[in-house]
């Protein structure tokens, strides 16, 4: 029982710890790329000792100390209770995410195989909507703590926004529960070890392309990312519902922010593109499709696979920031209407035609 | 793996649970507040269902749960909606003045 | 669960649901409801129920309170209520009433028979097995709940959105 509880703390640990590695790379990404992408140098004026670091010390070191030293300000006649609890209903959900999100496959150790994946819940894609649901509270919390009016208005627009958005992505999430016939996060990402034909990994972008689109357009929405940050819009509404936070608590949200980046990240590639999958890659070493065979041991596959599976979401953090940056901001009319009669039919489409899919497939077999 | 605890201390839970959302409906005044205690009493008897079922050993108990729940779903979009028309007409969410259907 | 946690839990939910009834803002009401709805489900995932759990928090925690809120909150009906929120004598016929309930279903439990818990189907309380009742037993309220639901949101549209 205590080496039980000892994994389970390590791997939840560990999940946790490769997801914040990424966030703090993605605050980087948002500077440096959004400079390149705008022609300019970006944040790189503090340095320690003249050293820095191509803007590294200021990203994540300065800044973050800024933001912890910087008085915290609660608005007069404001719930105070409910102000700082915002910031936390925020995080905390989306960190809670991480747990069943799968970063390799097992781990041979001491006579047991570890599963590589925070908590093995069979209904995993359902927790994954679930903390989605309960993200919204820290937005509607956030505008109605600050007794200011427009944050209020920023907080519903912002949460009307967010649970319209969670049906398209639950949707979307039947189309891929139908493919692969489980819940499990960690059973999707193993059946994407499959080959097609021989020599073609089976990820689920060749099975749900129209899946892949609808989440992340509307994880992006979800997470409130322009083009769909119309409840924050720095250029317009200084910052919507959070505008009253400052401070660690403001942190939290820019946090919570860049953790749902690194969420979505996760999720579209555990659920479109293989997830912890190498190419020909199984527990045992590499099995190549014209016959050469590398035996590996265990520990260095899991780090192969752990590898993979940060470079896989690095990439799509990347992209949710070059697509922030490229452009412009959807009006709020706008963004409802694709939510509600845009993404929604596409995929309940997307649903019917891969249930028939499915069944063409099963009868055939 | 039974459940830790005996059936008749979730029972026992769901009832104090009910009984709580009971004393809400009818001590409140404020109809928001009064709709929450329905669905804490929504609840609890969800709580019975489930546990009656484990004890069982049949599924049924947590079908009705799950059809319990789409009716509350639906009984809470109504109901709202049927508040915000009220409020809209007399500014008041006072139970104690929405009195016109008395005789 | 052991019989020490569940007495916590227990404890924990009891101790949201009377903030739901007693405390004097809505908002904390709803907060409060939202913790007792998330407790529940940590019951829901104890007693071998995961589906109805996650379920719980999607569409209770994560749906109809958040709609609670927004009423609230749009509305602004956070005024506390004019007068007390009822005399003396009506608190003591609902707190007696409340007891009145709960005696009657403790004299109800004596006659459960006290089973030990039978040998679970494998596979119980997963999606397979509640899909596998709703589909075949359960299937004509299914489609009438899909009715309902239909129903309901035309109806809620209907009354909410301005006449003339």
């Amino acid at each position: 029982m205590p080496a039980d509880i000892a994994i389970a703390t390590a791997k939840v640990l560990f999940a946790l710890f490769l997801a914040l590695q990424i966030v703090g790379l993605g605050v980087f990404f948002e500077r440096k790329v959004s400079a390149l992408i705008q022609d300019r140098i970006g944040a790189n004026r503090a340095a320690i000792f003249g050293f820095a670091g191509l803007g590294l010390v200021n990203t994540l070191i300065a800044d973050p100390i800024k933001f912890l030293l910087k008085e915290d300000i609660t608005p007069a006649q404001s719930d105070r209770l409910l102000h700082f609890i915002a910031p936390c209903a925020s995080l905390v959900p989306a960190l809670a995410t991480f747990a069943v999100v799968p970063f390799g496959d097992v781990l041979a150790l001491g006579g047991r195989l570890i599963n590589l994946q925070g908590a093995e819940l069979n209904v995993g894609l359902l927790f994954v909507l679930a903390m989605a649901s309960l993200g919204v509270y820290g937005v509607v919390l956030a505008g109605w703590a600050s007794n200011n009016r427009w944050s209020l208005l920023g907080g519903i627009r912002g949460s009307a926004q967010m649970i319209s958005y969670e049906v398209a992505m639950g949707l979307a999430l039947i189309g891929v529960v139908l493919t692969y016939n489980t819940l499990d996060l960690q059973e999707i990402a193993r059946a994407q070890g499959r080959l097609l034909w021989g020599w073609l990994p089976a990820w689920g972008i060749l099975y749900q392309p129209l899946a892949f689109v609808v989440f992340l357009v509307a994880g992006i929405a979800e997470s409130k990312r322009i083009p769909f940050d119309l409840p924050e819009s720095e250029s317009e509404l200084v910052s919507g519902y959070f505008t009253e936070y400052s401070g660690a608590k403001h942190l939290m949200f820019m946090m919570s922010d860049f953790v749902e980046v690194v969420l979505v990240a996760a999720l579209v590639t555990t659920l479109f593109f293989g997830g912890w999958q190498v190419p020909y890659l199984a527990r045992d070493g590499f099995h190549f499709p014209w016959g050469t065979a590398v035996a590996l041991p265990s520990l260095v596959v899991a780090l192969l696979q752990v590898t993979a599976f940060a470079l896989k979401v690095i990439a799509f953090t990347w992209l949710q920031i070059v697509i922030r940056w490229t452009l412009p901001r959807f009006r709020y009319d706008q963004l409802m209407r694709l939510g509600w009669k845009g993404l929604l039919p596409v995929s309940l489409a997307n649903v019917m035609v891969s249930a028939l899919l499915v069944l063409l497939a099963g009868r055939g077999a | 793996m039974p459940p830790g605890a005996p059936l008749t201390w979730y029972l026992g839970l769901s009832a104090v649970v009910f009984a709580i959302g009971t004393v809400g409906v009818l001590v409140r005044r404020n109809i928001i507040v009064i709709f929450m205690a329905i669905e804490l009493m929504l609840n609890a008897v969800n709580l019975t269902f489930v546990a009656f079922a484990r004890s069982l050993g049949s599924m049924d108990g947590q079908v009705i749960v799950f059809f319990v729940m789409t009716v509350a779903a639906a009984e809470a979009a109504v109901g709202l909606a049927i508040i915000l028309a009220l409020f809209r007409n007399r500014e008041t969410t006072n139970a104690d003045e929405l009195v016109t259907l008395r005789w | 669960m052991t019989a020490p946690v569940f007495l916590l839990l227990a404890v924990l939910v009891v101790a949201a649901a009377l903030t739901v009834v007693a405390h004097p803002s809505p908002v904390y009401s709803a907060c409060a409801l939202v913790v007792t709805l998330f407790l529940l489900s940590v019951f829901f995932v104890a007693l071998d129920a995961q589906l109805v759990a996650v379920l719980q928090v999607i569409v209770y925690a994560g749906a109809i309170v958040v709609l609670f809120l927004f009423v609230i909150m749009l509305l602004n009906l956070t005024q506390p209520e004019s007068r007390p929120t009822a005399g003396v004598p009506v608190v003591a016929v609902a707190v007696g009433g409340g007891i009145g309930i709960a005696a009657l279903v403790a004299a109800a439990l004596r006659r459960v028979p006290p089973a030990g818990a039978p040998a679970l189907p494998e596979g119980f309380g997963d999606t397979a097995a509640l899909a596998r009742r709703l589909f075949t037993a359960y299937v004509l309220p299914f489609e009438l709940t899909s009715v309902l639901l239909l129903v309901a949101i035309v109806g809620a549209v209907g009354l909410a959105s301005r006449k003339g």
